[in-house]
């Protein structure tokens, strides 16, 4: 049952002319919630939750930097699942993904290179330490712009999201054995604090506002990967009729 | 089998036709390990310090350098559409030509090694792990840069872009390798972090050639 | 297997290659013992056409159907490009090509059928253009396969090669191939024609 469910929700998700009504009707509501999300969580967060009592107010930085930091890393494990559908299956629209979710989530982690620094400095005394995390998140940058830079070198569409596709697949089995030999090498950043199973070694005052900013951020890159792929549906559609129908109602 | 057999000797025969694919990166190897001590200081002790991320940085470029060519004069004779449309899987070339390629490019390296970890002051104990390091991570890096070379085999402006796509999936193989060096010259045993190594070879070899051939076919207009 | 079931069939065959239609709606089916030429301007996808019968493009719509699923055993494709490396000599250049299509057949007669007698073992950096092709054309005088897809096979031949080939492709054809071949040349009569312009394909026979 629950298996039928989604085989078609993959069939009709998986064309794009069903993704785009699909996505206009979601869109609406769904960029609203991701903003309010982001917005409630961030205040909170910053102005109202309670300060550390060892790093006073400088850890507040951190209701940008993890949401920024999974965000990222859930964008390119995204990517390699766009990549595998892509590759194996030869879906349209997972090859529309491919080109949709790798921008804003380099944007993510370059951001959360840059929180990092920033709390770095007022924490370790310096903005920038070869640490496991900082190091893994430097090279999932690095990735990021690999597939990115190989998609605006192939000229076909089509075969550029394949060829980007293959590459974040190599990608995330890599940044599993990176994470894993980075921090072999050394960790000098502080433990976890959110843990999805047994006890958080964070306050709930915390918890909360960093959750609901976790929650804004990944609903806020739902909404650009939805508004990325659309564009880019319509342009890879623009001589089918349904396009073109679109675009004159639209010119009325 | 024999379509693999008929494959090696052809990857070997061209490579050894063309001494200078063979020879640079092995001449790219000594002088640019030749180069760190002149450019940080020719002191024994810093020199020990440094020489195994040297090593295997150097080892690293010369690998990745030699690979930007793998496939593109294949490419450009024709003889790449042939292998796609031949009846065997294409894997099966491409491990032969992946074998030719490491043992005429990479092996050198490995073998010349312990001659440049002297030089750069490395305790005589850790030549072996220098070695062992770059035999089990040489063709791991061969493998890995051998998909992003097929992924850029149609594109005219390669070679940059193939370090961009390619450095970043070698970190690991990097870490390993030099850190198996780095604490072999400081006396600790280094079988587990080679075991890794051998972990990390058996991964690529298991699926690198499938993602090579696919990498190729996606080339090719798949 | 018997010759007589080989077929390929394209239903609505189409291909769009850097924001151009090539061709659209293109709809054949071609059998054993027959002749397809495709002509064209320059650009206008014939070698794209090519390309996507032997697998080698996958962006297309519509359908390419093989007669069997294992249709490559029994192809011969030979390319744009002759497919032969500089630094192998003919005879090297052969025989990797028929230990990769599991095409047997004795190499130096083949060389010495398409007038290479003599640079089996010269490097083929050192022939010329036509002969290089020459080397390629070889696979023809081995064992014959079902299939000949041959893209541009006259490129740079000269007279008497041509109709060498000519009579080749005709012979191959009599005995039960279907042979596809881009080039204004006319191998001879009763030769299908499948002309590609600005986006429609057509049919002449």
């Amino acid at each position: 049952m629950v298996w039928q469910t989604l085989k078609r929700w993959y069939h009709m998700l998986g064309s794009p002319r069903y993704f785009y009504t699909f996505s206009s009707r979601v869109l609406p509501w769904l960029t609203p919630i991701a903003v309010l999300t982001l917005a409630a969580g961030l205040v909170w967060g910053l102005a109202f939750a309670p300060s550390d009592y060892q790093q006073g107010n400088s850890y507040r930085i951190i209701f940008i930097h993890v949401p920024a930091s999974s965000g990222a890393l859930m964008g390119y494990m995204a990517l390699g699942v766009s990549g595998l559908v892509a590759v194996v299956w030869r879906m349209k629209m997972a090859e529309v993904m491919l080109k949709a979710i790798a921008p804003f989530g380099a944007g993510l982690a370059a951001i959360s290179l840059v929180t990092g620094a920033l709390w770095g400095k007022p924490t370790w005394g310096t903005y920038w330490q070869w640490d496991a995390r900082m190091t893994s998140m430097l090279i999932l940058l690095f990735m990021y712009v690999g597939v990115i830079a190989l998609q605006a070198v192939i000229r076909d569409p089509r075969q550029a999201a394949r060829a980007a596709g293959l590459l974040a697949m190599v990608g995330v089995i890599n940044v599993v054995i990176v994470k894993y030999s980075v921090e072999w090498v050394q960790t000098l950043h502080q433990g976890s604090t959110l843990k999805m199973f047994g006890e958080s070694t964070i306050d709930p005052a915390m918890k909360y506002p960093l959750l609901l900013s976790m929650l804004g951020l990944w609903l806020l890159y739902a909404v650009n990967v939805l508004l990325r792929a659309r564009t880019e549906v319509m342009w890879r559609e623009r001589r089918s009729k349904w396009v073109n129908k679109l675009v004159k109602e639209g010119d009325r | 089998m024999n379509a693999f057999r008929a494959a090696l000797g052809r990857e070997l025969l061209v490579l050894w036709r063309s001494p200078a694919e063979i020879i640079n990166p092995l001449f790219f190897f000594v002088m640019v390990i030749s180069l760190f001590p002149l450019a940080i200081s020719p002191k024994p002790e810093l020199l020990a310090t440094v020489a195994p991320g040297v090593l295997w940085v150097a080892a690293l470029l010369a690998v990745m350098l030699s690979l930007d060519g793998l496939f593109r004069r294949d490419q450009e004779s024709g003889v790449l559409d042939m292998l796609l449309t031949a009846p065997v899987m294409p894997v099966v070339p491409v491990l032969a030509k992946l074998l030719a390629h490491w043992l005429l490019t990479g092996l050198p390296l490995v073998l010349i090694s312990p001659l440049l970890g002297h030089m750069l002051q490395l305790p005589d104990a850790a030549l072996g792990t220098v070695m062992l390091s770059l035999l089990l991570g040489t063709p791991a890096l061969t493998i890995v840069g051998a998909i992003g070379a097929a992924l850029t085999v149609g594109l005219n402006r390669g070679g940059i872009l193939l370090a961009v796509l390619v450095l970043p999936l070698y970190i690991p193989v990097l870490i390993f390798g030099a850190g198996a060096v780095s604490a072999a010259a400081g006396g600790a045993n280094v079988d587990g972090i080679l075991a890794i190594l051998g972990a990390l070879l058996a991964l690529t070899i298991s699926l690198g050639p499938l993602a090579v051939s696919a990498g190729l076919k996606i080339s090719s207009g798949n | 297997m018997s010759d007589s079931s080989i077929r390929l069939e394209l239903v609505q065959l189409g291909c769009e290659r850097d924001d151009r239609m090539l061709f659209s709606g293109l709809s054949l089916t071609a059998r054993a013992g027959e002749i397809w030429q495709i002509t064209g301007a320059n650009g206008a996808g014939k070698t794209t056409l090519l390309r996507i019968l032997v697998g080698l493009h996958g962006f297309f719509e519509g359908e390419r159907r093989w007669w069997q699923p294992q249709w490559q055993q029994d192809l011969l494709y030979l390319g744009h490009q002759p497919g032969v490396r500089e630094e192998l000599n003919p005879l090297e250049n052969l025989r990797y090509a028929c230990a990769l299509n599991h095409q047997v057949g004795d190499p130096m007669a083949a060389l010495a059928a398409v007038g290479l007698r003599g640079f089996e073992d010269v490097p083929a950096a050192h022939l010329s253009a036509g002969q290089k092709r020459r080397v390629a054309l070889a696979r023809l005088w081995l064992e014959r396969k079902a299939v000949w897809v041959l893209d541009e096979p006259y490129t740079a031949i000269d007279q008497d090669g041509v109709a060498q080939l000519d009579a080749q492709m005709q012979q191959a054809a009599e005995a039960g191939s279907l042979v596809i071949y881009t080039s204004h040349h006319r191998v001879g009569d009763g030769v299908q024609r499948l002309h590609l312009e600005n986006g429609r394909a057509e049919v002449l026979s």
